[in-house]
């Protein structure tokens, strides 16, 4: 897929909370080994949101970051896409939170978007789509989560909090363009992989059903078309970000596309923040534009249960190098933390019921 | 808090929307309808600095029933760039670490929830600037 005009990203702000647990915490109380966890899935710790965090919380800090960088008014923003599998309200637009707080009211479309872990790029799609048609001038789209892992689940030591806000607009309107959109696909199945009805407080999933059917079929399929579209091939790829609900799985995808480990290493966020579902992939291509140089073409596909992928594929541009310092990288936020117990860990997740 | 209520100040609490008074200069926070120094009516709108530094601080271990379960907290006098002192929470910081002079910036955050079912209420509090 290709908007008639050309769209860019302006802006892109991430926000990651400052706690953390550890899978060796979280195995102490369970009884279970960290080793798999830690030395098979790669993941050493997760970001765990605070008492008074929530998705609108972090949704409004990665805003706030990718305004700055975009250096505009949130005034100029026409629509304001929330992507998340964690609202707080069951009925209530966290969109509408969001984009009051950070003043783009009320002159704005604004609408929550929910497929799982893919809910972020959803959003990244329908801003480009309403940018690239001239409907709008600029199109916030967000990725952001405190995903829910049930007690002693595998999920339990993945799960993470955190989320990237991603600006896009006009090529011709953008003073300072971030990076140029070469093209996008989307690739979407009935696939019941994983899920969470009504009512329940945390997902179910298919065990190993997840691999192989779902995010392997579906995140590889996507990146190939995206790939045959634009007639490009996987060394033509400076970076490459996969949706990483653990730290084997997009090596894996990667290197059965031809793609190499240092293609993927500089997006790979998993070991240090755990999951981020609908965040996941927006923040690795986050953390990447953090690092890019201009030239460099980048590549993200997500990945959501149920199931889909959205793949991308960003030129990147000048002013990649002019905003970068204006708001706080991913990695100053994975550098900002406070290990915690697995007391803390249960008050703060609500799993203490009183 | 009422849901009419907390909708109202929705600016003040979430954008730190405040006045001026055209008169003698005055900020006025939260929303009055006359400046609280001179009692001039013409108030102008004035959006705080959101940044700042910590005047002066209390430990909450009792607090309301609304604020039980993000026991303890911190409630401080937050003394911003242009002067302005707010009374706000400070916030991603462990209670016993908090001292007064520390430098702070404004972030969006939730402050309590009207029971299971009722609205959940945002503001600004503050958390240690660390960058």
């Amino acid at each position: 897929m290709k908007p008639t005009s050309d769209v860019v990203i302006s802006g892109w702000g991430s926000y990651i909370p400052l706690y953390r647990i550890t899978v060796e915490e979280i195995a102490r109380i369970w009884g279970k080994s960290s080793r798999h966890f830690r030395d098979d899935l790669l993941i050493d710790e997760k970001a765990v949101a605070g008492m008074d965090e929530d998705v609108a919380t972090i949704a409004v800090e990665a805003s706030k970051n990718a305004l700055s960088r975009a250096k505009i008014s949130p005034k100029e923003l026409g629509a304001v896409f929330v992507g998340s599998e964690s609202k707080p309200y069951a009925v209530k637009p966290t969109g509408s939170i969001v984009a009051e707080a950070i003043g783009a009211t009320p002159r704005v479309l604004s609408a929550d978007m929910e497929f799982a872990c893919k809910a972020g790029t959803e959003c990244l799609q329908c801003s480009i789509g309403l940018v690239g048609s001239g409907m709008i001038n600029y199109g916030l789209a967000i990725g952001a989560d405190t995903a829910q892992g049930a007690p002693a689940d595998p999920l339990e030591f993945s799960a993470g909090c955190g989320g990237t806000a991603l600006i896009v607009g006009q090529k011709e309107k953008v003073k300072e363009p971030v990076a140029l959109l070469e093209g996008s696909v989307s690739y979407v199945t009935d696939t019941p992989d994983f899920w969470r009805r009504p009512k329940q407080d945390y997902p179910s999933h298919a065990e190993a059903f997840t691999g192989e059917p779902a995010y392997f079929a579906h995140i590889i399929s996507s990146t190939k078309m995206l790939l045959d579209e634009l007639s490009l091939k996987p060394s033509d790829f400076k970076y490459a970000v996969f949706h990483q609900p653990n730290g084997k799985f997009p090596i894996r995808a990667a290197r059965s596309l031809g793609f190499k480990k240092e293609q993927v290493e500089a997006g790979l966020l998993v070991p240090y923040i755990g999951n981020l579902y609908a965040g996941s992939s927006v923040t690795g291509f986050s953390a990447v534009l953090d690092i890019a140089s201009p030239g460099d073409r980048v590549l993200v596909a997500s990945f959501g249960s149920g199931a889909g992928s959205d793949a991308f594929s960003f030129l990147v541009d000048d002013g990649v190098m002019s905003k970068r310092d204006v708001a706080p990288t991913v990695m100053d936020y994975i550098k900002r933390k406070q290990n915690i117990d697995y007391a803390i860990y249960t008050k703060f997740r609500k799993k203490i019921v009183f | 808090m009422s849901v009419p209520r907390y909708w109202r100040e929705i600016p003040g609490r979430t954008r730190l929307e405040a006045q001026k008074c055209s008169k003698c200069g005055h900020v006025i926070y939260p929303e009055r309808l006359r400046c609280d120094k001179c009692g001039g009516v013409l108030l102008e709108p004035y959006t705080l600095p959101e940044k700042g530094k910590l005047l002066t601080f209390s430990i909450v271990r009792s607090p309301p029933s609304n604020f039980v379960k993000m026991a303890p907290f911190v409630l401080g006098i937050v003394e911003l760039e242009d002067g302005t002192r707010i009374t706000t929470q400070i916030t991603d910081i462990p209670v016993n670490d908090v001292s007064i002079g520390m430098s702070l910036e404004a972030v969006f955050r939730k402050i309590s929830e009207d029971g299971d079912s009722g609205i959940i209420q945002y503001a600004m509090k503050f958390r240690p600037a660390f960058r």
